[in-house]
């Protein structure tokens, strides 16, 4: 038998020894076995020094051939026999997925400051800035320089919480806006801002009266403002918080502050525009109020009505919250039911 | 106010339906409530003659009727009505109709009586109780005589036309009338309009000699009086009842009707005076005097205030001026001679004496927004033209006039770049001349200037913003662009104040708490507990109620109210956060400074139980974990640390620590105390109270990189002995402070004071963490550095190392 034959031999009992190996020891014991240092290999090549020169390389060659492939095979029997074992250990550690998750403590934001944040992003985008004024306040930012004197009818519309005569709790956060405006150096660019906060009104609580609630109010005051841009602005409001598919219309209205004056409405939520019992059967509910800067409040803040103009509008996030996500009861914003709190957690 | 569509018609060549007319109207002036037309959801409702009647043999009130309803055999139906009698038209619900609130009418027997359907009250086919004629109140309603039975009654009582209900804006007084809803319809839909002329004929005396007037012009800027004599008294004729209920006004006799549908016509109240009533001849308009009173029509008693501005005869007030009239000269049955009065009263009065007597009546609705000085006239005259042709009343000659103050049409300038510049439209000349003069208004123009004139009964309009306002409307908002502004740019960004208000609601909404908003009116009592300083309270001077009533100074006592209406709904894990301001006010000011604080309340579980956890109780660790965190968050610089706070009324004694900052109290935090727990009906709760203006203004960490050694650390655990009460602040501060140059961290890992441990001691284990960033540390520089600890922790603490 020559030592060609001899390695051919090796190399074939050899794999089959491989296959044989049931378990990790085994296929070490093979290994040993068979390309050790005693081995059969081993014991065969010492026999090479009886070969020619010329026939010495090539079974030299051969034998590390044959060498190559045992390891090889050695080394996937032991990865198979590897994934065996951890195959079934993992198989004993199958969990049912379907078990609840370990709780973890988690808090949600009002869904009334979801509303504010997401108007203030909106437009802060824009190049707005926010600004925030006193919860109580004076009679002459609340109403006088908002164009509403003493004795002005519509002060009735505004039914007010005084501390004092002259002192109150703000109905609106438009005081901020007669506080901003008399600072502002138009020298410096146009003033585009909003206030959003707590507003206060003298009425008594039911499912849609609060004698507390919110409202953001903005304003953008320069050289050249349109109505138009108000428009634009409102559509932005609306698609922003409401949806693309939402429109928006304008009606003539009556606020002392602007003139000319209107009330923006979006398409109803109930029924897309169709009409039904929410919308009156007119496919459209009443959002907001707005209107262009009257001169009056501008003359008041010190700011020339003659050169600058703008539009002013204030939105109330409470009626945005109960119209968008249905719910029945302003109060519900106030009273802070955990079960209410934690149902608004569609983040972005 | 409720404009009937037929009415409209009249005078508009209009071919909408009322729908789409109340929308246009929505669109274009003012709001609309709704539309109704009062026929809507009524079915088979016809005139009946009664033919004959006779009592019901088994009852003392039932009456058995034949009524022919136009068809070729009597119905038989039996009615309970007290008035029904033989020969009169008559409303029939006939069997399967349907009658108000959706009833259906079905043949039926009543006492044993077969009867085939019903008769009708108004009230019964929808009519409010507030218009039914007086006589027919209690009874079924008597149509003409010249009712055809069989024919549907709607058309009879006006119930086809369509009520459009106008919520008028207060600067639209114009629109609380016919006339002024018509001139704005004309622009609205660029048609012309034509009102009614009066046509007055004048007979007997002239009224001068009969009748003086002597009137304050400041308080009545026009007062205007007729004689009309010889009235004869009787229910007015159907169209002009149909007018007055489908605009909710209770059809009362013609004298009164008459004032009532003039004021819907024209806008102007009158009043109409039983002049024999007078004592004397002469009426005055003045204030009134000290200790007058007046009983009102509706029989209400009035002590009148000096502000009341009435009418009065030679003895007394005879009407509360623009509101309403006085009981003793109503008209009346006997009534032959009316005085009818038209005027204007300056508003500002008349909303004053509204509100003081709770009267707020149409007449002083449309005073209080200003009539159509232009016209007040004209209604009278209009008025008078009526009493003669539906009372036969004698007109008298001329009429006194005590005030004829007529204010002069408002005269406007505006360009039409001006118009375009606002707007943001690009409307030539032509358009904008032709909206203005569609409504009404005089338009001359020089160049791109207009110069504006506007009739006095539009009140509302006197600078060139309302002109705009009138231009844009009439163009229609839907024709306007859609921008943006453009001009110079400016930056939008958060303030560092409200981005770490921002900041502390995420972090807070991170540990687990939910935001919370509550009132912050509340309750005297509460507004004065958890007090972080000295302050008088706020108080409303008009509170609603007195859980609403004085401005809070701390936001802790409204979460405890929201703990409480959870805990009352059975939802006791609760995890509130609130960020809102309190109401500080100092001793002699009005107004309260204003400050931000952030608070928050936990109570049962914050980490609630699941099948793999227990539940486990919320504590004072698990508020002062969130405190810390919190604050770590905010990255204020300077030591944040924690002293027991054994004083606060509100808080438990021994599990209360006021929170510092650099040494300066910034909050509280701990377990509410349990007889405050009690009051507000909820279980053991802690909370935390924070100064967030403090937090807002102090100076913060930057975050900063620090390298993270390659050197393995060391650790060393001690364990010790020390008094109740060496606080682990003491320690740690001890240990930090002898630890040497290698100690990196020490972290308390056992606390344990249970039996093993002597009385009036307890036991602490720390672990001591050392690091070299420079090189690895040697066991020997670790052991001399630790045992030095050891010892001043005996020496300086007393403590027994275990
Ligand atoms: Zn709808």
């Amino acid at each position: 038998m020559s030592l060609k034959d001899k390695l051919s031999e090796l190399h074939q009992r050899g794999l089959a020894e491989i296959q044989k190996s049931s378990d990790l020891k085994d296929v070490n014991q093979v290994r040993v076995s068979l390309l050790g240092k005693k081995g059969p290999i081993t014991e065969v090549l010492r026999g090479m020094r009886d070969l020619d020169a010329e026939e010495r390389p090539k079974v030299g060659a051969f034998a590390n051939e044959i060498r190559d492939d045992l390891t090889a095979a050695l080394t996937k029997r032991r990865e198979e026999l590897e994934n065996a074992v951890l195959n079934a250990r993992l198989a004993n550690e199958k969990i049912d997925v379907t078990l609840p998750g370990t709780p973890v403590a988690k808090g949600e934001p009002h869904v009334i400051q979801q509303i504010i944040d997401q108007i203030e992003d909106l437009f802060l985008g824009m190049g707005y800035q926010v600004l925030s004024g006193p919860e109580v306040e004076e009679d002459k930012y609340n109403f006088e320089m908002m164009n509403l004197p003493k004795n002005h009818p519509a002060r009735d519309m505004q039914d007010t919480f005084y501390i004092t005569k002259e002192i109150l709790m703000r109905t609106q956060t438009s005081p901020m806006q007669a506080r901003t405006l008399e600072k502002h150096d138009f020298s410096q660019g146009p003033l585009k801002m909003i206030s959003p906060g707590v507003v206060y009104r003298r009425d008594t609580d039911d499912p849609t009266h609060s004698h507390q609630f919110h409202q953001v109010e903005g304003l953008v005051i320069d050289k050249h403002v349109t109505m138009a841009d108000l428009k634009g602005t409102l559509q932005v409001l609306a698609h922003e918080l409401f949806g693309d598919k939402f429109d928006v219309r304008l009606r003539p209205s009556y606020f002392p502050f602007t003139e000319p004056s209107v009330e923006a409405d979006i398409t109803c939520f109930n029924c897309g525009g169709k009409g039904c019992g929410v919308c009156k059967n007119t496919g459209w509910i009443e959002v907001l109020g707005a209107g262009m800067v009257h001169p009056n409040v501008l003359k008041m803040a010190g700011v020339d009505p003659d050169v600058y103009g703008g539009f002013a509008f204030g939105v109330g996030p409470d009626r945005f919250a109960m119209l968008k996500y249905g719910v029945d009861d302003i109060r519900n914003f106030y009273l802070n039911d955990v079960r209410f709190l934690t149902q608004f957690t569609k983040k972005g | 106010m409720k404009i009937s569509y037929n009415w409209i018609k009249e005078y508009l060549d209009l071919n909408v339906s009322p729908a789409d007319l109340a929308e246009k109207i929505e669109r274009t002036s003012v709001e609309v409530d709704d539309v109704v037309k009062p026929s809507d959801g009524l079915k088979k409702i016809v005139v009946g003659h009664v033919l004959s009647i006779e009592m019901h043999p088994d009852s003392d009130h039932l009456h058995i009727c034949q009524v022919d309803v136009g068809e070729d055999e009597p119905l038989q139906i039996v009615c309970g009505a007290p008035n029904i009698d033989k020969g009169q038209r008559v409303i029939v619900a006939l069997p399967g109709s349907r009658i108000a609130g959706n009833v259906k009418i079905k043949k039926s027997k009543m006492r044993g009586v077969p009867s085939a359907g019903m008769i009708c009250a108004l009230q019964e086919i929808g009519f409010s109780d507030d218009v039914v004629p007086k006589e027919y109140a209690d009874g079924i309603y008597v149509l003409p005589a010249d009712a055809t039975p069989g024919d549907d009654v709607y058309d009879y009582l006006g119930m086809n036309d369509s009520l459009i209900d106008l919520d008028v804006t207060p600067n639209r007084g114009d629109m609380l009338s016919l006339n002024g809803t018509l001139h704005d319809l004309a622009a609205i839909y660029d048609r012309p309009v034509t009102l009614d002329q009066v046509d007055l004929k004048e007979a007997g005396h002239a009224i001068e000699g009969q009748l003086a007037v002597h009137v304050d012009a400041d308080l009545a800027p026009q007062y205007r009086m007729r004689l009309v004599k010889q009235v004869k008294l009787a229910p007015s004729p159907m169209w002009l009842q149909v007018r007055l209920w489908n605009a909710g006004y209770r059809p009362i006799n013609n004298v009164v009707d008459i004032t009532n549908y003039i004021m819907l016509k024209y806008g102007q109240p009158l009043h109409a005076f039983d002049y024999d009533k007078f004592a004397g001849q002469d009426v005055y308009v003045r204030t009134a005097k000290a200790g007058e009173k007046l009983t009102t029509l509706d029989e209400g008693e009035h002590d009148l205030d000096p502000q009341d501005i009435v009418i009065a005869d030679d003895k007394a007030p005879i009407a509360l001026a623009g509101v309403m009239g006085g009981l003793s000269t109503a008209i009346s049955d006997e009534t032959v001679t009316v005085a009818i009065e038209s005027a204007v009263f300056e508003h500002d009065h008349i909303r004053k004496a509204a509100q003081r007597h709770h009267l707020h009546t149409d007449a002083s609705q449309r005073f209080e927004r200003g009539v159509n000085q232009a016209g007040v006239q004209e209604a009278l005259d209009a008025a008078a033209q009526m009493m003669n042709e539906l009372a036969a009343g004698e007109v008298q000659l001329g009429s006194v006039v005590g005030s004829a103050n007529i204010p002069d049409p408002a005269v406007i300038t505006i360009t039409l770049g001006h118009i375009n510049a606002v707007l943001g439209t690009d409307l030539d000349l032509t358009k904008v001349t032709h909206i203005l003069e569609s409504l009404g208004f005089d338009v001359a123009s020089e160049g791109e200037t207009l110069t504006v004139t506007v009739p006095v009964r539009r009140n509302d309009i006197h600078i060139p913003a309302d002109l705009l306002e009138e231009i844009s409307r009439i163009y229609g908002y839907d024709e306007l662009p859609t921008t943006l502004p453009t001009g110079r740019m400016t930056m939008g960004t958060l303030t560092s104040a409200q981005k770490l208000m921002r900041a502390t609601r995420h972090s807070l909404e991170g540990l687990g708490l939910n935001q919370a908003i509550s009132y912050a009116l509340t309750t005297e009592d509460k507004a004065k507990m958890f007090l972080m300083q000295d302050s008088e309270t706020t108080q409303l001077a008009w509170p609603m109620s007195v859980d609403h009533a004085v401005l809070r100074m701390n936001v802790v006592t409204g979460l405890l109210d929201d703990i409480a209406y959870n805990s009352a709904r059975k939802v006791k894990d609760v995890a509130l956060y609130e960020q809102g301001r309190v109401f500080y006010r100092e001793d002699g000011t009005d107004r309260p400074n204003e400050q931000e604080h952030i608070a928050g309340a936990i109570t049962g579980t914050l980490m609630p139980a699941g099948w793999n956890q227990p539940a486990q109780e919320v504590d004072f660790y698990q508020i002062k974990g969130i405190v810390e965190a919190y604050l770590k968050d905010m990255a204020v610089n300077g030591d944040v640390t924690y002293e027991a706070n054994t004083d606060m009324p509100e808080m438990h004694p021994g599990r209360t620590a006021d929170i510092l900052v650099h040494g300066h109290r910034i909050g509280f935090m701990g377990q509410v105390h349990p007889t405050i727990a009690k009051q507000f009906k909820i279980g053991a709760t802690y909370v935390f109270e924070l100064n967030l203006q403090a937090i807002i203004d102090m100076p913060k960490q930057e975050n900063q990189y620090d390298v993270i050694s390659r050197y393995p650390a060391i650790t060393r655990d001690i364990a010790m002995l020390v008094a109740d009460d060496v606080t682990n602040e003491q320690i740690v501060a001890l240990i930090e402070k002898r630890g040497g140059a290698f100690l990196q961290s020490v972290k308390l890992f056992d606390v344990y004071d249970g039996v093993k441990v002597p009385k009036g001691k307890k036991s602490l284990a720390y672990t001591l963490t050392y690091q070299d960033k420079n090189e690895t540390l040697v066991d020997d520089a670790v052991t001399q550095a630790f045992e030095k600890v050891e010892k001043r922790l005996q020496d300086d603490l007393g403590a027994e190392i275990r």
